[in-house]
């Protein structure tokens, strides 16, 4: 999929079972969102207008909701979302550098995508394997004890082949 | 009435050791308010729903776990309430002081100051700084539209602003975005609010408790303790809101601000006219002394001059071709008192009965209409009364911004539960918000409205024992539209038959149904027709004469009910008394003394007609444009042109004022004192808040000065006097004493001193004794769309503009807001045309033509264009048509045949 704005036909052919299959009450805000994002890994504007819309509450509203929660991301999103820990083993241990070589590889700083949707950046507190610091995590996989060298050669697995 | 059965009960509690009883429910912060205990508080405000966010309205209650917050907590029968123990003051302090950790205390220069609530209480409590000096929000501030700043960081998110906009103003343009620490009040996405829904009603500026959302009108014009308010009326719509101009005396005492009025019209609330549409008072373009023309211009003149000028011309033309040679408009804007004396000018002194005003040009068809299904043209119930509707019918009306405020009332009715049908060409914000939809064509109001009463009479849903004892003609309606089957209607139309269907029965069956409607009813060949379908149908349901009910004409212009009253009309006395009943007319000639004029004197569409014809040779208009809000300005232009005289008094030099040989200064509302009567019949009292620029002088004054050079003195201590003689001619004013008035008004009828005033007509009878209902037969506008010129063309207005927009394309912020004149197009009909959103366009009809951009947008219907009538520079009145009902002799606005091409 390139960065260009969705078609609305296609939007709509997407969207329109999300919605069906929620109904109409205003408490199904947050689920159709979540649905949404599954579908196009992202929250759409037109999908979010059209789905406040459909559940008859006002856009400022499921705006606010969706700002409030970490899970909704308005913007699209790689096909691999990195996350790079800076807990307090991380951060004890280089962290900073490995976040540093990442954003200077990819070109983007922590919360951006690359223009190509392939990679997304993020910090986070802590991913939990302290033992393993520095860490970082491409989509569901784990890789430990890195260093600026290493970074390189993690995104080159995930580059386009 | 049975005083027991519905009294709630009542709970004891101590407050502050006060005793004090409550109806049970009442909360603990209305309890403390009720013993003469203010608690203080940030978020809580008395037109929105307690939420407790702020917490500083915490009290000590004995026994209870912690300090509640007053505003959320129910009372409860023995209850000891503490509003000020140790315990509270304390926490009061740590949560001022976690409130200023996030508030820029820029209190030297803010414009709040004075009467910001946290700085109230910051001084009461003593916390003079913030004891926590972390990281601050750093949002830069607001500033993308016209009217208003927004602060974020003096914002302590109370959410008073995202609550009126929410629950009063069902707008829904801001609410919280992102969480904790980043938290600010947003627009969705963060646009601008010109793009957001916002109609910048200020309301949110009017609850904020600290100085987050400041009018940019006020920025820089005076402390607060140097401002005082003057309670008066808004000079804009038919509603008639209470307002509070806040002046700030000195050399030169200027209007600087505006605030909401809790009067009984609107309860504080203002709309973005009201409230920010007031510094036309102090535009450079205000007249300040007389002008003469000379040659292609003007020159400034004396009062003496310019008044004996127009006296020894006006006498001119009355001595060599008689009184019926002149004619004058008086005016929706004017006052009463001075709409009496304007009337009294031409009939007693002139000797005519040529006197006439824009009214012919909006609710003529109702005057006429509802006077002869009725008897009486006014709205039959009160806005405060509309929120009692189980079934509000919206016919011909774009309430949301023609009577934004009242509007309010609709939404309030619609929180509560109520249905809502919309018949328009357009579809209007209301329309979004209808059960039932109705989009006809224009000038098929009959087809629509004789349908809904076939279906009704068909299926056996009026009210027969209504129909029975309340009304006349049941038969001759029941045969007249026998024809105007829904199908018939749907072809007519345009509108689905089962619609139709659906709407007839949803009104018949609707307990409490209240019809509105407005000028797209009445400005049409057939608006006589149109208003009496509409009283057919609500006096065949019973849908009149009790609460929540009636038949709502919304007026347009702030004095437009009173100028009607005050006599502003060719054809009847004040207080629609007629000159043909010899025993009134001696009533009148006994008090003002000449002989008066018996003959029908000339409307509005007429008398230019008759000037064209050289048959009125001199003219006096008052507040009005005829050459913005007449049909055919061409003509228009052509009949003013001709005339020997036109002497025009206004507070600008108006398009009409550069056509004058006379142009006379006049005061605006916050200059001078008088009464403006507003739709629901209400007479208010108006106050004088500034003097008038330059020598510019009050209407009734100048109407005096040039009676008296005239031969006829008037001689008034001022406009309480004038409404004293009102009182003693006009049976419905005569109660209107301004020492009567008290501070809300009063309704009329208010036949005597003391009496309360009407809020609800046609309780127990109609004004005519039994309600007449008019057989009803479908006629087409006066011009249809054919090949020439193919599509329909309707007129109206938007919320930022008002009528020839004198006024409004003065106000810095509504000018700059909606600066451009624009032809509404559906996209079908765009594309078709080949024409494209922002496009140049050229909108011609057989009687002219302008050039203006293309807003495409399916809001219009396809076979329809709409254009807002208050641009002098793309006038629409160029191209509608002067085309007459036969009895109201209003012109038909709404409808006539227009062709649309890339310009």
């Amino acid at each position: 999929m390139s960065a260009v704005a969705l078609k609305e036909q296609e939007l709509k052919q997407r969207l329109e079972p999300i919605l069906v299959r929620h109904g109409r009450a205003p408490s199904g805000l947050i689920p159709i969102m979540q649905d949404i994002q599954a579908e196009f890994g992202y929250l759409p504007r037109e999908a979010v207008e059209e789905a406040a819309r459909w559940l008859k509450i006002p856009l400022s509203k499921a705006y606010g909701v969706i700002t409030f929660y970490a899970q909704f991301h308005l913007k699209p999103r790689g096909k691999y979302v990195l996350r790079v820990c800076l807990g307090t083993a991380c951060h004890v241990r280089g962290g900073e550098k490995v976040l540093e070589a990442v954003s200077q590889e990819l070109g983007i700083a922590p919360g951006d995508t690359t223009p190509d949707l392939r990679f997304t950046l993020e910090r986070v507190a802590c991913l939990g394997c302290c033992g393993l610091a520095p860490t970082m995590m491409v989509n569901d996989q784990t890789f430990a004890r890195l260093n600026p060298q290493k970074v390189k050669e993690v995104l080159a697995q995930f580059a386009e082949s | 009435m049975t005083m027991n059965s519905c009294q709630p009960s009542l709970v004891a509690l101590t407050v502050d050791g006060r005793e004090v009883s409550v109806p049970a429910g009442t909360t603990v912060f209305e309890a403390a308010r009720a013993a003469g205990i203010e608690i203080p508080h940030l978020c809580h405000h008395p037109w929105l729903k307690p939420t407790g966010a702020c917490r500083l309205c915490v009290v000590e209650i004995k026994g209870a776990r912690g300090l509640p917050t007053a505003c959320t907590t129910p009372v409860a029968p023995g209850m000891v309430v503490q509003t000020e123990s140790e315990r509270v003051v304390e926490a009061r302090r740590e949560i001022l002081d976690l409130i200023l950790a996030n508030h820029a205390a820029e209190c030297l220069t803010c414009e709040k100051a004075g009467d910001c609530r946290l700085q109230d209480y910051a001084y009461r409590y003593g916390v003079a700084r913030t004891s926590y000096h972390g990281e601050r929000r750093q949002y830069p501030p607001d500033e993308s539209n016209p009217f208003f700043y927004r602060y974020h960081d003096r914002c302590i998110m109370c959410g008073r602003c995202i609550r009126v906009c929410d629950e009063v103003m069902a707008v829904n343009a801001i609410d919280y975005a992102y969480r904790g620490f980043r938290t600010k009040v947003a627009t969705a996405y963060e646009v601008g609010l010109e793009e957001s829904p916002c109609v910048f009603c200020g309301n949110c500026v009017a609850v904020c408790p600290t100085g987050a959302l400041q009018p940019k009108l006020s920025v820089g014009q005076g402390r607060r303790w140097e401002i005082h308010k003057v309670r008066t009326v808004c000079p804009y719509c038919g509603v008639g809101c209470s307002l509070d101009l806040e002046v700030r005396d000195g050399e030169r005492p200027r209007v600087v601000g505006v605030s909401g009025g809790d009067g009984p019209t609107n309860e504080g609330l203002l709309c973005v006219k009201g409230r920010f549409g007031w510094d036309f008072l102090h535009s450079p373009d205000r007249l300040t002394r007389p002008l003469i023309r000379e040659g292609d211009g003007f020159r400034e003149a004396s009062w003496d001059e310019a008044l004996d000028l127009v006296a020894r011309r006006l006498g001119e033309i009355r001595e060599k071709h008689g009184p019926h040679s002149l004619a004058g408009l008086c005016s929706a804007k004017c006052t009463n008192e001075e709409n009496y004396l304007f009337q009294k000018l031409v009939r007693a002194v002139w000797g005519t009965n040529n006197v006439d005003h824009c009214a012919r040009l909006c609710h003529a068809s109702s005057v006429v209409g509802l006077g002869m299904a009725y008897g009486s043209g006014a709205m039959t119930n009160s806005l405060a009364d509309l929120e009692q509707a189980t079934l509000y019918f919206v016919i011909g009306s774009n309430t949301t911004e023609g009577h934004p405020v009242l509007s309010l009332r609709v939404k309030r009715g619609l929180r509560a539960g109520a249905k809502l049908i919309v018949a328009d060409p357009r579809r209007t914000e209301l329309a979004e918000r209808a059960d039932i939809f109705l989009q006809h064509l224009p000038g098929t109001d009959v087809a629509l409205l004789g349908a809904m009463i076939h279906v009704i009479l068909e299926e056996g849903l009026e009210n027969r024992e209504f129909v029975a004892a309340r009304t006349e003609g049941i038969d001759e309606l029941r045969a007249s539209v026998a024809a105007l089957t829904p199908e018939y209607a749907e072809r007519v139309t345009g509108v689905p038959a089962d619609l139709i269907q659906q709407a007839a029965r949803e009104y018949a069956r609707a307990e409490r149904a209240a019809i509105l409607y407005a000028m797209g009813i009445t400005q049409h060949t057939t608006g006589t027709d149109n208003v009496l379908a509409i009283a057919a149908l609500a006096a065949v349901c019973g849908q009149v004469g009790r609460e929540g009910t009636g038949v709502n004409p919304l007026r347009g212009q702030n004095n437009v009910q009173g100028a009607c009253d005050m006599g502003g009309l060719p054809n009847v006395l004040p207080g629609y008394q007629s000159y043909r009943d010899g025993g009134l007319r001696r009533k009148f000639e006994e008090a003002w003394g000449p002989p008066l004029p018996t003959g029908d004197g000339l409307t509005v569409v007429e008398m230019m007609e008759a000037a064209a014809q050289g048959r009125i040779r001199g003219m006096y208009i008052m507040g009005e444009n005829p050459m913005l809000s007449d049909p055919d300005l061409g003509h228009v232009e052509e009949a003013l042109r001709s005339l020997d005289f036109l002497v025009v008094q206004d507070i600008f030099l108006t398009e009409t004022a550069r056509l004058a040989h006379v142009v006379l200064p006049a005061a605006a509302f916050a200059e001078k004192e008088g009464t403006f009567t507003n739709t629901e019949r209400r007479v208010q009292l108006l106050r004088r808040a500034v003097p008038p620029p330059g020598e510019a002088l009050a209407d009734w004054e100048i109407i005096c000065r040039l009676a008296e050079r005239m031969g006829y003195p008037m001689s008034y201590a001022g406009p309480a006097e004038i409404m004293d003689e009102v009182t003693r001619l006009v049976p419905s004013y005569g109660g209107m004493g301004y020492a009567y008035l008290g501070e809300g008004g009063k309704q009329w009828p208010c036949p005597q001193p003391g009496h309360p005033g009407t809020p609800i007509l046609h309780r127990e009878k109609f004004a005519r004794g039994r309600a007449r209902l008019f057989p009803l037969e479908f006629r087409p506008p006066a011009e249809v769309p054919d090949t020439e010129y193919p599509l329909y063309l309707t007129t109206g207005r938007i919320l930022f503009h008002y009528h020839t927009g004198s006024m409004t394309r003065r106000a810095r912020g509504l000018q700059a807001i909606r600066p451009d004149p624009y032809v509404e197009i559906h996209p079908d009909t765009a594309a078709g045309l080949g024409i494209t959103d922002g496009q140049m366009v050229e909108v011609a009809s057989r009687r002219g033509s302008i050039r203006l951009r293309a807003l495409v947008t399916d809001r219009t219907a396809p076979a329809v264009v709409f254009i807002p009538f208050h641009y002098a520079e793309a006038a629409a009145n160029v191209l509608t048509n002067p085309a007459l009902d036969p009895q109201a002799r209003i012109p038909e606005l709404k409808v006539c045949a227009v062709r649309v091409r890339p310009a």
